[in-house]
C-alpha cells in the first residue's frame, strides 16, 4: 500500500542522451520522495542535471529508465497527450526566463492553461482576476510581458502556475533573472503557497535562495548526496 | 479549447505580421478573382445564349455567307456570295413549308429637322421578319405589312435610340426622316433591346428590302431568317435549303445554322475561355498554397517556444495542430475574401458592356476553395507543430 500523503515517488531514474553516437547518462539512478505539503530545493553545479531532473519531474520529459509515481499515478510510461492532462492539472511550471507569450497580456497569459483545461470563459476569466490580485498585479493585467518589470513578469508566470489549482508547483531558477529585492519577493510568495499546502520544489545553485526550502537536496553528477 | 479562442489567437498571429500575411495571400487573391471571373463570364455567356435561343426561336435556320467552322478557301475571307435573289427562290420553292425574312444592313447617317444621327445601321428585310425573330417586338406604331414590302414603300420603323436621338420625347409616327438623301416616313418604334457585346441593337431602322435595295444599290444579303412552320420539318427544310443554294454556289458560300448549331459553337467558345481562365487560377491558388505552406512553417519555426510552452501548460498535439491548421485557413481565406470583392466588382464592371453574371455559386466555390487551399497547404507545417518536443521547444531561442 502507498501511503496517500506521497506525491512524488522516483525509484532508480536514469536518463541518457545520445548525441551523435556518443551517450551522456546525465541522471545516474535517483531515487527521491516527496510528500505533500513539501518545500524542497535542489541544488549542484551547472551541469550536474537539476534541470534534466526537473523536467522529468514535471513529466514534460520520460526517464530512461526507472518508475516515476505522481500523485499515486505511474506516469513513466504515459503517451505525449496524457502527460500534457497531468501537466495541465497536477503541475505548476515557473521558469527562469518566465516564459510569458509576448502577443497577450498578463491577464490572458494567466488564463492560458485553464483554456486547455476546458473551463468556461466567465469563470476562468474570475479566477484569474483574483489571483493576479492576490499577487498584487490588479493595475498590471491589460499590460503585455514587455510592459512589466521582470519581477512583476515571474509574478504573472506564478499566477499562471496557480490556475489550475495543482498540487505541485515546479520552480526552476525562478529567480535566476532577477534582482536580490524582487527575488526575495518571489521567494515569498513561494513560502507563502506552501503555508497554503501547495508542495514546492524549487530548483537554485544560490544558498541563500535554497535556505527558504524546508529541505534541501544535492545533486552532484547525476546522483543524489543527502 | 474552444474554437473562439482558437481564432482568435489566429487573428493576432496574422495581424501581428500584416505586410507578410498579405504578401502570402496575393496568390490566392489572384486566384479567387480569376475563379469569380470564370465563373461570372460562364454564367453570363449561359444566359446570354439562352436568351439568344429563346428569341432566336427553335423553329428557325440562320442563312449567312461563307463557311463557319471549316477550312476557309485559300486566299483568306471568301466574298459574300448570298443574293437578295437566292432568298426570293428559297421562298418560292418552300412556299408551303416555310417563310424567309432576308436581312441587308448598311451604315447611314439619318436626319430629322434640324438633328442628325450618323452612324445608323439601316436593316432592309421582308414582312417576314417581325413574325419570324421572337425578340424582334414593335412597340408603338406598326412594322410595313406584306403590300408596303412589296411595293418598296419608302417606310422605316426606329430603333428606341434613333428615336431619342431624333425625336427625343415627341412622337416619331407619321413624321419624315431623311435616310442619306430618301425621304422615309416613320410608321413605327422597336422595343428596346439593349446592347449585346457592346453594341447598341436598337441604333437601327428597319424598312422594306426593296427600298433598301433600290436606294443602295444592295444586291447581297447579309444574313436570313428562315422560319420553318412545323418545327419537326427543320432537317427536312434545311437540307432543302441547302440543295437550292447549292445548285448556284458551293459549300463554302454559306452556312446554316439551327439553334442547335448556333449552340455548339458558343459553347466550344465558352469552354476555351473556361479553360484558359481556370487554368490561370489553378496555377494562382498553387503558387498561393505554396506561399501558405511557406509561410506556415516561418510562423511554426518563430513560435517554437510559444509551441513548448503551450505544451508545458497542457496543450495536447490536436491543440496545437488546429490552432496552426485554422490560422492556415484563416490566411488563405482572407486572400479569398479579397479576391471574391475584387471579382465581384471585375464582373460587375465587364457586365456593363460584355456578357458576364455574378451567380451565388462562384462565391460559394471560391469560399470552398480558399479554405480547402488553407487545410491542404497548412496540414504539413501543424503537424510539424503538433510534434514538435515540449523540451526541446522551450529550450528554443
Ligand atoms: N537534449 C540534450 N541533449 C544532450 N545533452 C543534454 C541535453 N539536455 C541536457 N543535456 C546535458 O545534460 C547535462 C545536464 O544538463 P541540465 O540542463 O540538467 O543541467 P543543470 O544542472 O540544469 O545546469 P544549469 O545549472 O546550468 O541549468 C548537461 O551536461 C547537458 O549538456
Ligand atoms: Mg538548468
Amino acid at each position: 500500500m502507498k501511503s496517500t500523503n506521497v506525491l512524488i515517488n522516483l525509484s532508480k531514474i536514469t536518463k541518457d542522451y545520445v548525441t551523435e553516437d556518443i551517450t551522456t547518462n546525465v541522471l545516474k539512478g535517483i531515487s527521491l520522495v516527496v510528500n505533500k505539503g513539501d518545500f524542497i530545493a535542489i541544488t549542484g553545479r551547472s551541469g550536474s542535471g537539476k534541470s534534466t531532473l526537473m523536467n522529468i519531474i514535471g513529466v514534460l520529459d520520460i526517464p530512461t529508465s526507472g518508475t516515476y509515481i505522481l500523485n499515486n499515478v505511474d506516469v513513466s510510461k504515459m503517451e505525449e497527450d496524457e502527460l500534457a492532462f497531468v501537466r495541465n492539472k497536477e503541475i505548476g511550471f515557473v521558469f527562469q526566463s518566465f516564459n510569458l507569450l509576448n502577443r497577450a497580456s498578463a491577464l490572458e497569459n494567466v488564463i492560458l492553461p485553464s483554456i486547455y483545461a476546458g473551463v468556461k470563459p466567465s469563470e476562468r476569466h474570475d479566477r484569474a482576476v483574483k489571483i493576479l490580485k492576490d499577487l498584487g498585479l490588479q493595475d498590471k493585467m491589460n499590460n503585455r510581458p514587455n510592459q512589466l518589470s521582470g519581477g512583476q513578469q515571474q509574478r504573472v508566470a506564478i499566477a499562471r502556475a496557480l490556475m489550475n489549482n495543482p498540487e505541485l508547483i515546479l520552480a526552476d531558477e525562478p529567480t535566476g533573472n532577477l534582482d536580490t529585492k524582487s527575488g526575495q519577493d518571489v521567494m515569498n510568495i513561494l513560502k507563502n503557497l506552501n503555508n497554503q499546502g501547495k508542495t514546492i520544489v524549487l530548483i537554485t545553485h544560490e544558498a541563500d535562495i535554497a535556505k527558504h526550502a524546508k529541505k534541501i537536496i544535492h545533486i552532484e553528477d547525476g546522483k543524489l548526496i543527502h | 479549447m474552444e474554437t473562439q479562442e482558437l481564432i482568435r489567437i489566429s487573428f493576432r498571429a496574422i495581424l501581428s505580421n500584416k505586410l507578410r500575411s498579405f504578401l502570402t495571400t496575393l496568390g490566392i487573391i489572384i486566384g479567387v478573382f480569376a475563379i469569380i471571373l470564370l465563373v461570372s463570364i460562364g454564367a453570363g455567356l449561359q444566359s446570354y445564349i439562352t436568351n439568344q435561343i429563346e428569341g432566336f426561336g427553335s423553329n428557325l435556320i440562320f442563312l449567312i455567307p461563307g463557311r463557319i467552322g471549316g477550312a476557309r478557301t485559300p486566299g483568306g475571307q471568301s466574298s459574300n456570295k448570298l443574293l437578295i435573289s437566292d432568298t426570293k427562290t428559297i421562298q418560292l420553292k418552300l412556299k408551303n413549308m416555310a417563310s424567309v425574312a432576308p436581312i441587308v444592313q448598311q451604315i447611314s447617317t439619318v436626319k430629322y429637322k434640324n438633328k442628325t444621327d450618323k452612324g445608323v445601321s439601316i436593316m432592309g428585310t421582308t414582312s417576314n421578319y417581325i413574325k419570324t425573330v421572337k425578340n424582334a417586338l414593335v412597340e408603338k406604331g406598326s412594322f410595313f405589312n406584306f403590300a408596303q414590302e412589296q411595293s418598296g414603300a419608302k417606310v422605316a420603323t426606329i430603333g428606341e435610340s434613333v428615336k431619342t436621338n431624333l425625336f427625343g420625347n415627341n412622337n416619331p409616327i407619321g413624321k419624315k426622316v431623311y435616310i442619306s438623301n430618301n425621304t422615309y416616313t416613320v410608321i413605327g418604334v422597336m422595343k428596346k433591346r439593349g446592347a449585346i457585346f457592346g453594341i447598341d441593337q436598337d441604333n437601327i431602322i428597319i424598312v422594306p428590302v426593296a427600298a433598301a435595295q433600290q436606294q443602295f444599290g444592295l444586291t447581297h444579303i447579309n444574313a436570313a431568317y428562315i422560319a420553318v412552320n412545323n418545327q419537326n420539318q427543320i432537317a427536312d427544310v434545311k437540307d432543302k435549303v441547302s440543295k437550292i443554294l447549292l445548285k448556284r454556289l458551293s459549300e463554302d458560300d454559306f452556312t446554316l445554322q439551327t439553334a442547335e448549331s448556333s449552340l455548339s459553337i458558343v459553347a466550344n467558345v465558352t469552354n476555351v475561355l473556361q479553360i484558359a481562365l481556370g487554368g490561370i487560377a489553378a496555377i494562382a491558388l498553387l503558387v498561393g498554397g505554396i506561399g501558405v505552406a511557406n509561410i506556415m512553417l516561418v510562423s511554426v519555426t518563430e513560435r517554437t517556444k510559444e509551441i513548448g510552452l503551450r505544451k508545458a501548460l497542457g496543450a495536447k498535439r490536436s491543440d496545437i495542430l488546429k490552432q496552426f491548421l485554422l490560422e492556415a485557413v484563416i490566411l488563405s481565406l482572407s486572400g479569398g475574401i479579397v479576391g471574391i470583392i475584387l471579382g465581384l466588382t471585375a464582373s460587375y464592371i465587364l457586365s456593363l458592356f460584355l456578357v458576364s453574371q455574378v451567380t451565388p455559386f462562384s462565391i460559394i466555390l471560391a469560399f470552398g476553395f480558399s479554405v480547402m487551399i488553407g487545410i491542404i497547404f497548412g496540414m504539413a507545417p501543424a503537424i510539424r507543430a503538433s510534434k514538435l518536443n515540449p523540451i526541446d521547444a522551450l529550450r528554443y531561442e
